[in-house]
């Protein structure tokens, strides 16, 4: 029929919800993102023992609400004899450094490709597609695994690890905004005005396209997380002794059989709540960041 | 005095029909066009979507390269220039486009909309191109203030004054105008006609001016082409263009424009069918399936341009009438100062 | 114009409820109007007047942000505010029909040419899938589509623009309605396209006795097409009344200045008339009138109370102070001002 969809609909509930989620700041996961933050960045004050060093008669101490507990060590020791509240809190550190800074290395990298690619098209265009083409064909994990395998174990080697499996997801979404941008006429004018390719890419495309990149960022910052925990979990990610989350989930999974479940119920609750965080507070970004989205 | 004259302007894109077995096949967007501008006036184009009459900007802009034919700029063609003499010319052509919610990048100021031309063709200071900015906001009618906002606080008719300012800032010679009234409202497209007019006249400018408003053509236009399918089927002085077109296709396009009076009553030549796709124009006259004078000799053969009482047409029904026989570009530039 | 009209407006109003109720637009502020049967009315009005918001109304399709908060809407009698969601679903299409801008937003591009013409058909008259084709190849040889028989089985990519927009209308008329509201319905299309389609649109409406409304900001299309004008500006309907009437003598000082502020072939030469300043904001209309702040002959008066509607002559109506009978004297301003 030629009437418009039927759009005669009056304001249900869910339209309300959606409202009060889109106005008000996402108060949970910015706090839990700022609470993970202070505790990485105050690690060493925080902690009450040395992560990395255990005292083997002290193996494997439940929680301290639970029978044999103690307030020594709150939330219980691993099989070294480590504290796993300490762990956490460094564990921490890791999870946040590795997190942002591999999202940083990853969005410079494909915004910087996705915008050449985009913008200056033909053989660049070419060359950047199918890399990135080749890139989504591997498997990125196993394709994280064997870099690893190559470079070693470090923290700074996940860090461009995970920067360069992930970087294609942002330079096929940023060249996509370019080649629209391409077409609008501030772009043509500025052609007309007699700016250098450079120049436009710099000041007329790259603020374009920021904010698409930033909303990118904080939903990927889930996905490098639970990357680098996986990694971390097959013993190719941080090192030991080095308490990463994954490597705490990895060294407490034969407890789990016998008992010892709160050295794997912490740290995963830990990676949950962050990537949680990191994805709601993505959502939300995206909805004030679009324009277009911000008008309804 | 001419500002610019294009002799024999063509361009044609390759297009790929069919997803796999595709042929290519060749538009031909613009297919021999020939007109020149004179100092201080307008040409106006007009013609219905795919007659080629923004790709004729885009050629001038120099956004697209001619595929053959020449542009000359003050009389030079423009091939030979070298790369002073291109910047030149790329400061003396600037535009303005249709939709004023595109043309301006909405992360920049107001001030660095208008000045980025000037800064990057010009070594000027940061002090100088700010003086620039508040004249040139003068001159297009908006408060200094505006200097300091973004796009999205002006409405459509102010972000086309700040389109304007910016176009000026290099104090072109010609000024390429492809719809700029036509996203307007009708209250707001007067305040800019006049704008533009008095801008014209106050600084000298010549006007490439494109619309498919045909009232909004003549009213501001001294010469118009009319054009079909890539060719110019007719050019010459406004009014008289208006008031008696020469051309069947002229005729229609006229005949078409809405009025603008209920008691006024006019002939209608409606045409049959629509714009073939120029891809495969129709052979000899592109417009002869369409036309309700043509005869036979309009399939065969393309009627060429010729000089008729002051006003070039290309149409076989004055193949009897005595014409000039000058080269074209010449005639173009002919009539431009007539 | 004997006995009831076919459809009444009286005291219309719809408001935009934003925040709350903290933020009203009143994008229909009490309209009343009347369209006879068979006869065309054009509302005129510019960007954020409120006219497509009334055409919404009309067929109740409002956004949910958008009430009818008062009047009524008699169609043969009955009051469209009143009706039910399923009753209203049985009015629209069959009752009253409607034509939008964008013919290829109107389109399913999934769904074949008949099967798109044919279901409206299939709704509301219950009609076999046969009878319904056959009605659709009827419909499509009405609005001039060459070989109906293959264009029923063909996708709207698959058409051109202008035919595109007489399939939409094909829609419109497939159910025979009493009233057409098109909603700019030549705006994307080629001149010589809309008179061609503007041409088959008063062949349908000859033929069914259909009444149309025209919703547009052209007033080119309203002086070729309407009887009837309904001038618009911030939510009201500021002049209505014959079409040649008002053009002749427009009583209302926007609606003189809006016949002024477009080019006129016949008179290229003449300065345009530009209203200056902008259409209001209308979450925060000024008091008294709206169009006061731009008003070349706005009185103190104007600025305090907004003027009631005016008679100035039988089947006339303005919303000025200057037309109310007392002010016969400044009528006469008006009319030779400018």
């Amino acid at each position: 029929m030629s009437i418009p969809a039927e759009i005669a609909r009056r304001s249900s509930p869910l339209a309300a919800v959606r409202k009060v989620r889109m106005r008000d700041y996402p108060v949970i996961p910015l706090a839990i993102l700022g609470i993970v933050t202070l505790v990485a960045i105050f690690a060493n004050q925080l902690a009450p023992h040395n992560p990395e060093v255990g005292i083997l008669t002290a193996r494997f101490k439940p929680p301290f609400w639970q029978h044999g507990g103690s307030t020594e060590y709150l939330l219980g020791t691993d099989q070294l004899g480590r504290d796993v509240l300490s762990r956490l809190i460094f564990g921490a550190r890791i999870s946040m450094v590795v997190g942002f800074t591999a999202v940083i290395f990853a969005g410079a990298l494909g915004t910087f490709l996705g915008i050449l690619s985009g913008y200056l098209g033909g053989w660049v265009d070419q060359v950047v597609m199918r890399l990135t083409d080749t890139w989504l064909a591997l498997p990125a994990l196993t394709f994280a695994i064997f870099l690893a395998a190559i470079v070693g174990p470090s923290m700074w080697n996940i860090v461009i690890i995970l920067g360069v499996t992930y970087w294609t997801r942002y330079a096929r979404v940023i060249r996509g905004e370019v080649l629209a941008l391409k077409e609008r006429e501030f772009v043509r004018l500025a052609i007309v005005a007699g700016c250098s390719k450079w120049t436009i890419m710099r000041h007329h495309i790259l603020p374009n396209v920021i904010n698409s990149a930033i909303v990118l960022g904080s939903l990927m910052l889930g996905v490098v997380i639970i990357a680098e925990a996986t990694l971390s979990f097959l013993g190719v990610g941080v090192p030991p002794p080095q308490p990463a989350w994954g490597l705490m989930l990895s060294d407490g999974k034969q407890g789990l059989m016998v008992g010892y479940w709160w050295l794997t119920v912490f740290p995963g609750l830990g990676i949950m709540l962050l990537v949680l965080s990191a994805n709601l507070l993505g959502d939300w970004l995206r909805v004030k960041l679009d324009p277009q989205l911000r008008q309804l | 005095m001419t500002v610019i004259e294009a002799a024999g302007l063509t361009k044609h894109f390759s297009a790929r029909r069919g997803v796999f077995v595709g042929k290519p096949g060749t538009v031909r967007a613009v297919d021999g066009v020939s007109f020149a501008i004179g100092n201080g006036t307008t040409l106006g184009i007009v013609g219905e979507s795919g007659c080629g009459k923004t790709t004729t900007a885009k050629l001038v802009l120099g956004l697209e390269e001619p595929t053959s034919g020449s542009i000359c700029f003050e009389g030079r063609d423009l091939r030979q220039l070298d790369a002073a003499g291109r910047r030149r010319y790329r400061k003396s052509v600037q535009a303005v486009f249709q939709d004023p919610y595109a043309s301006l990048n909405p992360r920049m100021r107001i001030s660095a909309i208008i000045a980025e031309p000037l800064i990057t063709n010009e070594k000027v200071t940061a002090g100088q191109a700010r003086h620039r900015v508040d004249e040139l906001l003068e001159l297009v009618g908006l408060p200094a203030h505006a200097a300091d906002l973004f796009p999205h606080e002006f409405s459509g008719g102010q972000r086309q004054r700040i389109a304007i300012a910016r176009a000026l800032a290099l104090s072109p010679k010609l000024v390429v105008l492809d719809e700029p009234v036509s996203a307007l409202d009708v209250s707001i497209r007067a305040q800019i006609l006049n704008l533009l007019r008095d801008l014209q006249a106050q600084l000298g400018l010549s006007y490439l001016f494109i619309a498919h408003d045909l009232a909004a053509v003549a009213h501001m236009s001294h010469t118009i082409a009319v054009m079909y399918l890539g060719k110019i089927v007719e050019m010459g002085e406004a009014r008289a263009l208006a008031r008696a077109p020469k051309h069947p296709y002229t005729e229609a396009l006229f005949s078409a424009a809405l009025p603008s009076h209920p008691d006024e009553r006019r002939e209608e030549v409606l045409l049959p069918g629509e714009v073939p796709s120029p891809i495969e124009p129709p052979s000899g006259c592109r417009f002869h399936p369409r036309c309700p004078r043509a005869f036979t000799r309009c399939a065969g053969e393309v009627p060429a341009l010729r000089n008729l009482e002051g006003r070039l047409v290309a149409c076989h029904l004055y193949d009897a009438a005595e014409t000039d026989p000058a080269p074209l570009p010449l005639m173009a530039a002919q009539i431009m100062r007539t | 114009m004997a006995g009831p009209p076919l459809l009444e407006l009286d005291r219309l109003s719809t408001h935009y409820i934003a925040a709350q109720g903290a933020r009203v637009v009143r994008a229909v502020d009490g309209v009343s109007l009347r369209v006879e049967a068979g006869e065309t009315l054009g509302i005129v009005g510019e960007s954020g007047s409120g006219k497509s918001t009334l055409a919404l109304t009309l067929l109740r399709v409002l956004p949910p942000a958008a009430r009818i908060v008062g009047g009524r809407m008699l169609l043969d009698g009955e009051d469209l505010v009143q009706k039910t969601e399923p009753e209203m679903q049985d009015i629209r299409g069959k009752k009253i029909a409607m034509i939008l801008q964008d013919p290829m937003a109107s389109l399913n591009p999934l769904f074949t040419i008949g099967n798109q013409v044919a279901e409206p058909i299939r709704v509301h008259e219950h009609e076999t899938r046969r009878t319904a084709w056959q009605r659709a190849r009827a419909l499509l040889n009405a609005v001039r589509i060459p070989s109906p028989e293959a264009r029923v089985k063909q996708y709207p990519h698959e058409m051109s623009g202008g035919m595109r927009q007489r399939i939409v209308g094909a829609i419109g008329i497939s159910c025979e309605p009493r009233l057409l509201i098109a909603d700019e319905p030549t705006t994307s299309l080629d001149l010589t396209i809309q008179a061609q389609y503007l041409n088959l649109l008063r062949e349908l409406q000859r033929q069914h006795g259909l009444a149309l409304i025209f919703i547009t900001h052209n007033l080119g299309i309203v002086a070729k097409m309407c009887d009837q004008l309904a001038v618009m500006y911030a939510g009201r309907v500021v002049e209505s009344g014959p079409v040649s009437r008002i053009f002749n003598a427009p009583v209302h000082p926007y609606t003189k200045a809006l016949l002024n502020a477009i080019p006129r072939m016949d008179d290229p030469d003449r300065r345009l008339n530009a209203i200056e300043g902008q259409p209001p904001n209308l979450a925060a209309l000024p008091p008294g009138c709206s169009f006061a702040p731009r008003c070349a002959l706005a009185m103190p008066r104007c600025r305090e109370a907004a003027p009631p509607e005016f008679t100035p002559e039988p089947g006339r109506t303005a919303h000025c102070w200057l037309a109310e009978p007392a002010a016969a004297a400044g009528r006469l301003i008006v009319s030779g001002a400018v």
